[in-house]
């Protein structure tokens, strides 16, 4: 029995706003192609656009990943020395079969390294939660662990993609269909597929709410083992795609390759709406924050302002800027 | 001349008025509104606070209490009426300029840095400095005078992370006190002090008033202003009820102009006797630092209260038997064991646990109040493997129904609802992994009155429905109003059981305090 009589409870609308973490980065993105266009016309060019957005797939996969991973509250420096390394282990591992499989090495090497950055990204996951390491130390140091394994791989050197694959395996990084260059469209699917599992599955509540506050999540009988570690598992799956994709590229793995891409990924996660303290992810912010940061890099090549040693800067000063943002924006 | 000196801090003492009928008040509020935007907050507040007076500000959540203390203190700017002090009009635009001018705010929440020393804390911000170095020496002598005038022992050069929550609190008073004073608000500053720190608190209150001092006291706890308050002025809505002489005025009265309609009782009248069979039996359970060897059993349909003094180990014992926290021992529901090592497994196995802190671990406070609702059934809600949203809003609807949830619209986040509301919407969340025990840990705290009459109501309608009731709470009247049985647990022990007649404030008192009850049998252990 109610003892206090009350008026009824105020009837539910719904309501439409729209926050800025969710239209920030294509408005910035809008306004960048408006900035590329007055700078240099051949800036909107499809083919421009075309190899810019193609360059930023890699970035635009990873970040993917990482959405996930910071989105759950964590976070994971290790994704540029993991992709040379996952991309080190697929060439060996389709060099060493080429000779008895074939052009079918190539599939296999594939699916070797999905494995293998499921098992990296695994270890990442199983350090930070079992361990109870702070991500950025655990990462921290098996960035350094894979950076130094692909060098050992390598030698120092580069390890390239035997002769008998190149070919056939070229069209992975230059192909195209319908007219869209294939990388493209593997970030696209890359996105939708995460979009699904982040805003129409389970698993993206339980990941958006451990980032949000752990304890909650805990009290509510959500284990946050189980979802972070899943989250660096699909961050580790999403660089083994980036790494497929990758090897037609250059045609090798070198100790350089991945340089400084966490800080890409990490970049293109943050001004695509992603807080870094984790919460809510933002999958598609994060693709057009990839993509902004290419485009950022090709306009400071068009436009000689700015020398294009210094593109690694100005993503730094773009960070910050975000992050800034981010803070006084709430 | 050393600059110690001057810096040296003395409590105000004024000379004594009290023969003086009217004296010059402290501070004068005439007309004082605020609006936020479009939404008036506080409207026409009208008040004269005069020195060595208590004066109380009473209303529900949202009647505009927190608002009107934040414009006297200088953490908001009145957009409408003035303030003066004696011999003008004053404006604060910072805390500090209320500081200088003597109001100083005691806050509800403790704002302390944990891996400082207590007088590091007191001095924050403040620093003595002599010859360019800071002077810790007599900085902690000053941190130790003004700790001992409040009767509070703990060293100045004792972390504060290692002190009591309720020196915690003296410390911070310490802090507050520590500049000339006239004015001094306290907010709410017995919410998390049980029993003999609340009396401490009060000694101390009323010392300040026999110094000369104004009090403002701001409070939910209706009793305390019923013994302090000189004065009491009730807000309702954000206006103004009146202000009414503390004396006259009933707990009951004051309910009654705070909700300015008639109460009935604020506790639905007992069932009787109807408990049945054991639900929940809980043997030699052991939370490491927190909870000794408890045994308890829980009936079918039945109230349970957990009392104690805070840090009695209660809230960690049903954290370990919820998984929450290591520990060991068994816990059997309905004669099944239950895994007391996973959060998961308490809540599939049917135990509901509301935690005392909603903000912190109940609710996702920037989320909106659908995932909220659904957050610890997710599997129960979305079997397959998308997510079905519409499910969702119909339980969301039908919760904000039956609980009486009150929204702007559905579309706010859950930190938007006030008090009452986020804790009706975290008993429908628990609700929804459908336990037959459900827990709950200070059920009304920081909650109004009205609403605070509804989450009894609703704990009624639980075991009406035979489900199983434990509460955990620091209000032993609240204890002795709703529950069947009481258990006492004191140093992480149970340390005595009362039911029936001898439910009394006195024989829980006694069981929370001292070994001597349980040995006189005077706290009806049976």
């Amino acid at each position: 029995m109610t003892i206090i009589t009350g008026s009824t409870a105020l009837k539910p609308e719904r309501d439409w706003t729209i926050g800025w973490a969710d239209v920030g980065p294509f408005i910035a993105l809008a306004a960048l192609m408006v900035i590329g266009f007055a700078i240099n016309p051949d800036f909107l060019s499809s083919t421009n656009l075309g190899n810019v957005i193609t360059r930023s797939a890699f970035i635009a996969i990873i970040a993917v990943g990482a959405t996930f991973v910071i989105s759950s509250g964590g976070l994971d420096l290790s994704v540029g020395s993991m992709a040379a390394f996952i991309t080190g282990i697929t060439i060996m591992f389709m060099n060493r079969m080429a000779p008895e499989w074939g052009v079918s090495a190539i599939p296999a090497g594939m699916l070797v390294a999905v494995a293998v950055g499921l098992f990296c990204g695994l270890m990442n996951g199983l350090i930070v939660t079992l361990g109870k390491i702070e991500p950025f130390i655990a990462t921290l140091g098996t960035m350094g662990i894979f950076r130094a394994l692909i060098t050992y791989m390598s030698d120092g050197g580069t390890i390239p993609i035997d002769r008998s694959l190149r070919d056939a395996y070229r069209p992975v990084y230059f192909g195209t269909v319908a007219g869209i260059p294939l990388p493209i469209v593997i970030s696209i699917a890359v996105a939708a597929v995460a979009s699904f599992i982040l805003y129409k599955m389970k698993y993206g509540r339980k990941c958006a709410a451990v980032g949000a506050n752990e304890d909650v999540a805990r009290y509510s009988g959500i284990s946050i083992i189980k979802t972070r570690t899943i989250a660096y598992a699909i961050q580790g799956a999403c660089v083994a795609i980036a790494a497929i994709c990758y090897v037609p590229r250059l045609g090798a793995a070198t100790p350089t390759t991945g340089v400084l891409w966490e800080l890409q990924v990490i970049t293109a996660v943050v001004i695509g709406g992603t807080a870094l303290r984790g919460g809510k992810g933002h999958v598609w912010g994060t693709v057009a924050g990839a993509v902004i940061l290419e485009l950022i890099a090709n306009l400071m090549v068009l436009s000689d302002f700015v020398s294009e040693y210094l593109v690694a800067g100005v993503q730094g000063v773009i960070i910050i800027i975000a992050m800034l943002i981010q803070r006084f924006s709430k | 001349m050393s600059s110690v000196i001057t810096m040296e801090r003395k409590g105000w003492t004024p000379t004594a008025k009290t023969e003086n009928p009217l004296p010059n008040p402290v501070l004068r509020a005439a007309n004082v509104s605020k609006q936020y935007g479009p939404v008036t907050v506080l409207s026409e507040v009208t008040l004269d606070i005069l020195p060595g007076e208590i004066h109380a500000i009473i209303g529900e959540n949202g009647a505009g209490k927190s608002t009107f203390m934040r414009v006297l203190s200088g953490y908001a700017e009145p957009t409408g009426g003035s303030l003066s002090m004696g011999d003008g009009d004053v404006r604060f635009t910072k805390p500090e300029q209320a500081q200088k001018a003597g109001i100083v705010l005691v806050h509800q929440e403790i704002l302390l840095a944990d891996a400082l020393t207590v007088a590091e804390n007191v001095f924050l911000g403040r620093e003595l400095m002599r010859n360019g170095i800071v002077d810790d020496k007599t900085m902690r002598r000053l941190t130790a005078d003004k700790l001992a005038e409040l009767g509070c022992v703990v060293s100045p050069n004792a972390l504060v992370r290692n002190i009591s929550l309720a020196d915690r609190q003296l410390v911070q008073i310490a802090r507050a006190l520590l500049d000339d004073y006239r004015l001094v608000i306290f907010d709410e500053p017995t919410a998390v002090l049980t029993g003999e720190e609340v009396e401490r608190l009060l000694a101390i209150i009323l010392r300040l008033k026999e110094q000369g001092a104004a009090v403002l006291y701001i409070s939910h706890r209706l009793d305390e202003v019923q013994r302090l308050a000189d004065k009491v002025t009730v807000l309702r809505d954000g206006k103004m009820v009146g202000t009414y002489p503390g004396q006259t005025l009933s707990q009951m009265d004051m309910a009654r102009h705070m909700v300015g309609r008639e109460l009935a009782a604020l506790y639905p009248p007992k069932r009787g006797n109807v408990a049945t069979g054991t639900t929940l039996a809980v043997r030699s359970l052991t939370v490491p630092g927190f909870a000794k060897d408890v045994s308890f059993n829980v009936r079918k349909s039945e109230i349970l209260g957990f009392a104690g003094m805070i840090g009695a180990g209660r809230t960690e014992l049903f954290e370990g038997i919820m998984g929450l926290r290591a520990a060991t021992g068994s816990v059997e529901l309905s004669g099944e064991a239950i895994d007391i090592h996973s959060p998961r497994a308490a809540l599939d196995a049917g135990i509901g646990y509301l935690t005392e802190d909603r903000k912190g671990k109940g609710l996702l406070l920037h989320e909106r109040l659908a995932p909220n609702l659904t957050l610890s059934a997710l599997q129960r809600f979305h079997p397959g493997l998308v997510m079905r949203r519409r499910r969702e809003q119909a339980a969301l609807s039908e919760a904000v129904d039956q609980y009486d949830i009150r929204l702007k619209n559905i579309g706010v986040t859950a930190g938007q609802l006030s008090g009452g509301n986020q804790q009706k919407l975290l008993l429908a969340k628990v609700l929804l992994t459908t336990p037959s025990v459900v827990v709950i840990d200070e059920p009304t705290r920081g909650i109004d009155i009205a609403n605070k009459a509804q989450i009894y109501a609703f704990i009624q309608q639980l075991v009406s429905a035979g489900k199983t009731c434990i509460v955990i709470s620091s209000e032993m009247q609240e204890l002795i109003g709703i529950c069947d049985r009481i258990i006492v647990m004191r140093e992480g022990r149970i340390s005595g059981e009362v039911a029936g007649e001898a439910m009394t404030e006195h024989n829980v008192a006694l069981l929370a305090t001292s070994d001597v009850a349980m040995e006189s049998g005077e706290g009806g252990k049976r």
